[in-house]
């Protein structure tokens, strides 16, 4: 299964619930697109719940950086919730911990806006 | 399969087309002789990881989806040692020529994580220059996480 993407929207925050994979193809690709869109409309803040997501592959890491990017270049933020511990290793692995804000608890990530 | 020359019992050796599907077929079958030989789920899934990031490379950097070129896809078991071939028919990848993907200046490019993330996930990673001028990679876990002796990589 690719990734599936939900947005809610908590006050100023954005909030994508993923679920699934995100790997090479469709799956890294969706993201992107959508992290686009929401910048293009004003939306700046953005908390990505990836509480539901099985799987990220180097591609999709790839992703998540691509995502931050165009979202600190636009002036805005992105933050991540509720990491698995393999995504947690991966992040470890990857020295990204030191690039991304991290929560698992989505009351304080949205305070933290 | 036994192959006679070493004490390596080939479990698979495929010719595979440069595929998304191919990435997703490896990374399945690895999962599956690795739990098979006894490995736990972490460690299945860490060879996994490293089997879809290695054929990945093969597809998209190595092979670069040519219709016209092949994925060599091997696993081997000797003891509890699980041995991992992925050999591409590209121009040849140099790892030295990489960027360090752990420099500052690095940490936000969009890839080149890859090699990196199967160096952790398994016990041993040699890159090597593949018989038709493509990129050959050998990787080495043992169940239990032992570092597998001199012979285990001469024998290949």
């Amino acid at each position: 299964m690719s990734v599936k993407l939900t947005n809610r929207q908590v006050g100023e925050v954005t909030v994508i619930d993923a679920a699934g994979r995100i790997t090479l193809g469709e799956g890294s690709s969706t993201f992107r697109d959508s992290v686009k869109e929401m910048v293009n409309a004003g939306q700046k803040k953005i908390l990505l719940n990836l509480g539901d997501v099985s799987y990220i592959d180097s591609s999709g890491i790839g992703e998540l950086v691509s995502g931050f990017t165009t979202v600190s270049n636009a002036g805005g933020s992105l933050k991540l919730l509720n990491l698995t511990k393999r995504i947690q290793d991966l992040l470890q692995i990857t020295k990204l911990y030191t690039v991304f804000e991290v929560f698992d608890d989505e009351a304080k990530a949205l305070a933290s806006f | 399969m036994q192959d006679p020359n070493s004490s390596w019992m080939v479990l698979v050796d495929q010719r595979l087309e440069s595929s998304l599907e191919t990435v997703d077929s490896c990374e399945e079958r690895a999962k599956t002789e690795a739990m098979r030989l006894g490995f736990a789920e972490e460690d299945a899934y860490e060879i996994g990881y490293a089997v879809r990031e290695a054929v990945v490379n093969a597809v998209v950097h190595g092979n670069q989806y040519s219709a016209n070129k092949q994925v060599g896809f091997g696993l081997a078991a000797s003891g509890k040692t699980l041995r991992i071939l992925v050999e591409d028919q590209g121009r040849g990848f140099h790892p030295d020529e990489q960027a360090d993907p752990l420099a500052s200046e690095n940490l936000l490019n969009q890839s080149g994580r890859g090699i990196m993330i199967i160096r952790a996930f398994v016990d041993e990673l040699r890159i090597e220059a593949a018989a038709q001028g493509g990129t050959r990679l050998v990787m080495l876990k043992t169940v239990g996480g032992e570092t597998p002796g001199p012979d285990a990589v001469s024998n290949s």
